[in-house]
């Protein structure tokens, strides 16, 4: 089970689903989880439960234990 | 009815999606190929102006999709990305957002998945899905059936082009119900329609552009040719060629034969039939 957020002052550690793994994390924000997956400079799009999340939207959308977040990016396609 | 006179009296016969004009009547998907370099390739030679392209997690730190978006850039060419996969209208609504900001186009090819094996459009939601993405500003390319009632639903949506199947997703078998797709064609005169999915050769493509469809879908027949390259040429040739076939004006079929050759001044005419042996 991968473990995200380094900092000793973070809060305790959450878990949530991130791309259908079950993950730990002491992120509190969408934007945050995406730093600590080294996301944060790459183009990608996401949503939780199921809704979309706007990249201008990340900072302020705060997770909760159980929460499912989605990562995609560019793909193949017919 | 008289094709001939509705052929337009200039030599151009450009297609336009949403106020977008294209010349090339061919949408090629991108997956599925050898390499990727062979599908820029097969792009290329196809001469195709709109590309299909989907979403999926990223892995990895990110790199395969950027790479990826990357290559499909450097093509030029109009980005029409997928909601494949997607299994409700809810699934695909948000697909299709996360598309919009992804590509940075309103574009989306609406697909709602009814079944695995025969991964046929779930009617239903497919229409739920258009209404929500059209009342958001996207401009929906449906996936859809011939039915008539689920086309109107999607052109009551605000679909102003739809994208029928010709046989189910992969497998090649071309226009499995052209009586209904001749009749779609015949009920939607003023609305752009694409056969989607399902060809298989060059011939169906250039069977569905003979119809009277405005464009040709297609993936799987160029991606797992031995050539995809070649055979990305050959459907293209197809398209074009059925295209043309229709704006000529088409012969009537009919059940007896009648001379080609002229009648009048036969040798040996009056002579009558020759004995039977």
């Amino acid at each position: 089970m991968p473990s995200t957020g380094t900092s000793s002052s973070a809060p305790e550690q959450i878990q949530i689903n991130v791309n259908g793994e079950e993950c730990k994390t002491h992120a509190r924000t969408l934007e945050a989880l995406l730093t600590s997956l080294d996301f944060s400079k790459i183009r990608v799009a996401t949503a939780v439960n199921g809704e979309f999340v706007a990249a201008a939207a990340r900072a302020s959308l705060l997770l909760s234990p159980g929460d499912s977040v989605e990562i995609v990016s560019a793909r193949q396609g017919g | 009815m008289n094709l001939i006179a509705k052929v337009p009296p200039d030599t151009q016969d450009d297609l336009s999606f949403y106020e977008e004009s294209v010349s090339s009547r061919m949408l090629l998907g991108t997956a599925l190929y050898p390499s990727p370099q062979v599908m820029a390739d097969a792009v290329k030679a196809s001469g195709c102006q709109i590309v299909t392209v989907s979403l999926r997690r990223e892995s990895a730190r990110g790199k395969i999709g950027a790479r990826f978006l990357e290559l499909i850039n450097s093509l030029d060419v109009h980005v029409l990305p997928n909601t494949a996969g997607c299994r409700t209208a809810k699934e695909a609504v948000t697909t299709a957002q996360m598309a919009r900001e992804l590509f940075g186009s309103a574009w989306i090819k609406l697909e709602v998945i009814a079944n695995d094996d025969t991964l046929q459009p779930d009617l239903f939601g497919l229409v739920e899905a258009a209404e929500t993405l059209n009342e958001d500003g996207f401009k929906v390319f449906p996936y859809t059936t011939e039915d008539l009632g689920a086309a109107e639903r999607l052109v009551a949506a605000g679909c102003r082009v739809l994208m029928p199947w010709g046989a189910p997703i992969g497998t090649g078998r071309g226009l499995a119900n052209p009586y209904a797709l001749k009749t779609m064609r015949n009920y939607f005169p003023d609305i752009p329609l694409v056969v989607d999915a399902g060809i298989g050769a060059p011939s169906h493509a250039a069977q569905a552009m003979e119809m009277g469809y405005d464009a040709v879908l297609l993936n799987t027949a160029v991606a797992r040719a031995a050539d995809p390259v070649q055979m990305a040429t050959a459907f293209a040739m197809a398209i074009e060629s059925g295209r043309m076939a229709r704006r000529s004006g088409l012969m009537e079929s009919r059940d007896m034969a009648a001379p080609s050759t002229p009648v009048a001044g036969t040798p040996f005419f009056d002579l009558g039939a020759p004995p039977k042996t």
